[in-house]
């Protein structure tokens, strides 16, 4: 990662002055629809609509008490952290190990696994929504979260398992001969060996499924149509915008603990989201 | 060398199969699964919530193509696609260009700047943009106004000619920061010396550009627009959070469309889960043929 063309010649102090002021002025424009329902999650609904300063006159906390109790959205950030976390821990677990063998290993009906997985990858995600909703409903739960995390997990994009692949197979093969040598079985040496090794794809494919499954709003919106219980905080603000249409500076405290909790963990884990975004038209 | 027989084989790779199975399930119900029963599905006359369902042949399908909504709404998926991917392609690519400057020291903050909006919930952005383009004091119309660009305020979201061009903007700004990380990656693999190579050879400016480094990273472009193009028509979330397809149906692509015959029920019509599958069924059918399609035409030009 460090090959740059460098066309900003270093000796051009007015080229490279007035790039970086048209950048710093295009970043404001750019941010500035997230600072302002940051600024608003602070002031009155008058104030709001008053201006387009960003400074709140005083920091108005109740917004958020407001949202988090009245609204609910205490309960619904639990649900998504819930989600999230569980969802995490399954897809982590089955595309390593899906990865790990399709990497390492050939086998009876490899090709044909893998040609099944690869035709899913364009399979628009409202194409499959109904009998997803069909299925919860018959397996009885569609009206708990456990319903909704598996099929968080279960719409798992193949990127995360051709990452798994492309890391495993390039772990050299003494490694594992080694622990053959040592009597270590097939899953003690995936388990003492080989995952350890994998951190790094470990901690891309976690932070792309936090993403996925703390956004996501097509399958939840779905799921909780008949229960507000078990509605992740995306519907949540969806629906807080329906009930309790006037409370703007509500709404905007909603939204605001939505999406504070990613955008601080993006914000000190760059790297991987880089990583994992990249590997898509890298592989 | 001599074969071992297929069950010996099998018997062999046991643990593999062990290993692929907790994966194989979570796809097979969640993915492969669904994608059989909506083909079942859409040739039933069912509303998903009794038990009742007659099954009706093609007739869903056959409502379908008649209805001029579902056109519609197919034709709008495909201008939005049409908008948006050539805006992200272009922009993406001369802000990847600009932050791949070493010499640019706030590069790593501009880049940051500029990829927060993707992972920010959509479902928000969409919900954030009904404040920021309201006609009633809105950022955008407060802007547009304090700077005399406009002397009255512009309905963006409650007009039916500006409501699409608004969404696909705000789609271009949520989303990217992809496209910019995708060109950064390609970039990157311009080999050095064949960049100083040119530049001592004399090419300059545009030619260093067009001759060197364009045909360096063509085969990327290509997977950058297949994946952009699939990923432009599943723009649900931030269509129903914006505008639930208004006003009168003018921002309504065809996930907007399968999602209100399936459950919406405000109009007082019943849901009909049969004939929204026939309706999704026929899109991702569509979407895949266009995916073949430049699949197709990906490996031709990766050929030459």
């Amino acid at each position: 990662m460090s090959r740059y063309l460098n066309f900003i010649a270093e000796k051009n102090q007015v080229k490279y002055l007035i790039i970086t002021i048209a950048f710093i002025i295009f970043s404001f424009f750019w941010i500035y629809p997230l600072l302002w329902v940051l600024s608003a999650s602070f002031k009155t609904d008058f104030e709001i609509w008053g201006g387009l300063g960003l400074i709140p006159d005083r920091l108005v906390w109740e917004n958020f008490e407001r949202a988090w109790f009245g609204a609910n959205m205490g309960r619904y950030f639990f649900n998504t952290l819930i989600i999230t976390v569980v969802s995490v821990i399954i897809v982590v677990v089955t595309t390593g190990m899906f990865g790990y063998v399709i990497g390492r290993y050939s086998f009876p009906g490899k090709k044909i696994l893998i040609g099944i997985l690869i035709s899913t990858i364009f399979i628009p995600q409202g194409y499959t929504i109904i009998p997803v909703f069909d299925l919860l409903n018959n397996l009885n739960i569609s009206k708990n979260l456990i319903g909704l995390t598996l099929a968080t997990a279960g719409h798992t994009p193949v990127i995360y398992i051709l990452l798994f692949a492309g890391y495993f197979s390039r772990v050299p093969v003494e490694l594992e001969e080694a622990a053959k040598m040592d009597g270590a079985g097939f899953v003690r040496t995936f388990i003492s060996i080989m995952l350890p090794l994998t951190k790094p794809v470990v901690a891309t494919v976690s932070i792309l499924q936090v993403l996925h499954a703390w956004n996501d709003f097509l399958l939840p919106v779905v799921i909780t149509l008949g229960n507000p219980d078990i509605r992740t905080l995306s519907v949540g603000v969806y629906a807080f915008k329906g009930e309790y249409f006037v409370d703007w500076s509500g709404m905007a405290a909603a939204s605001v603990i939505t999406i504070l909790p990613i955008i601080i963990l993006f914000l000190f884990m760059q790297k991987y989201f880089v990583e994992g975004v990249q590997g898509a038209v890298k592989g | 060398m001599h074969k071992k027989p297929l069950s010996k084989q099998i018997y062999d790779a046991r643990w593999c199969y062990l290993f692929v199975l907790p994966c194989s399930i979570l796809t097979g119900m969640f993915v492969i699964y669904p994608i059989g029963m909506s083909w079942y599905f859409s040739l039933l006359d069912w509303s998903g919530f009794t038990k009742e369902a007659k099954f009706i042949g093609l007739k869903n399908y056959y409502e379908a193509v008649n209805d001029e909504f579902f056109w519609d709404a197919f034709i709008r998926s495909f201008i939005f696609m049409f908008g948006t991917v050539p805006v992200k392609i272009v922009l993406g690519f001369i802000i990847a260009v600009f932050l791949n400057n070493q010499v640019l020291k706030l590069a790593p903050f501009f880049r940051t700047v500029i990829f927060m909006p993707v992972v920010t919930a959509i479902a928000i952005i969409g919900i954030v943009m009904t404040f920021v383009f309201s006609p009633f004091n809105g950022p955008a119309n407060k802007f547009l106004m304090s700077t005399n660009l406009t002397s009255a305020p512009i309905d963006f979201l409650g007009n039916p000619d500006t409501v699409l061009p608004t969404v696909m903007g705000v789609y271009v700004w949520k989303w990217l920061g992809i496209t910019m990380m995708y060109w950064l990656a390609a970039l990157q693999t311009v080999p050095q010396d064949v960049y100083d190579a040119a530049k001592i050879d004399g090419a300059e400016g545009y030619r260093l550009w067009i001759h060197i480094i364009l045909p360096i990273v063509l085969p990327f472009a290509i997977v950058i627009i297949l994946v952009e193009a699939v990923g432009a028509l599943n723009v649900f979330p931030l269509i129903e959070t914006m505008t639930a397809g208004g006003p009168f149906f003018s921002s309504e692509v065809m996930e907007i469309y399968i999602f209100r015959t399936a459950f919406v029920t405000d109009s007082g019509t019943m849901p009909r889960l049969g004939y929204a599958c026939a309706a999704g069924v026929f899109w991702g059918v569509a979407v895949l043929f266009i995916t073949v399609l430049q699949g197709l035409w990906m490996r031709r030009t990766r050929r030459i």
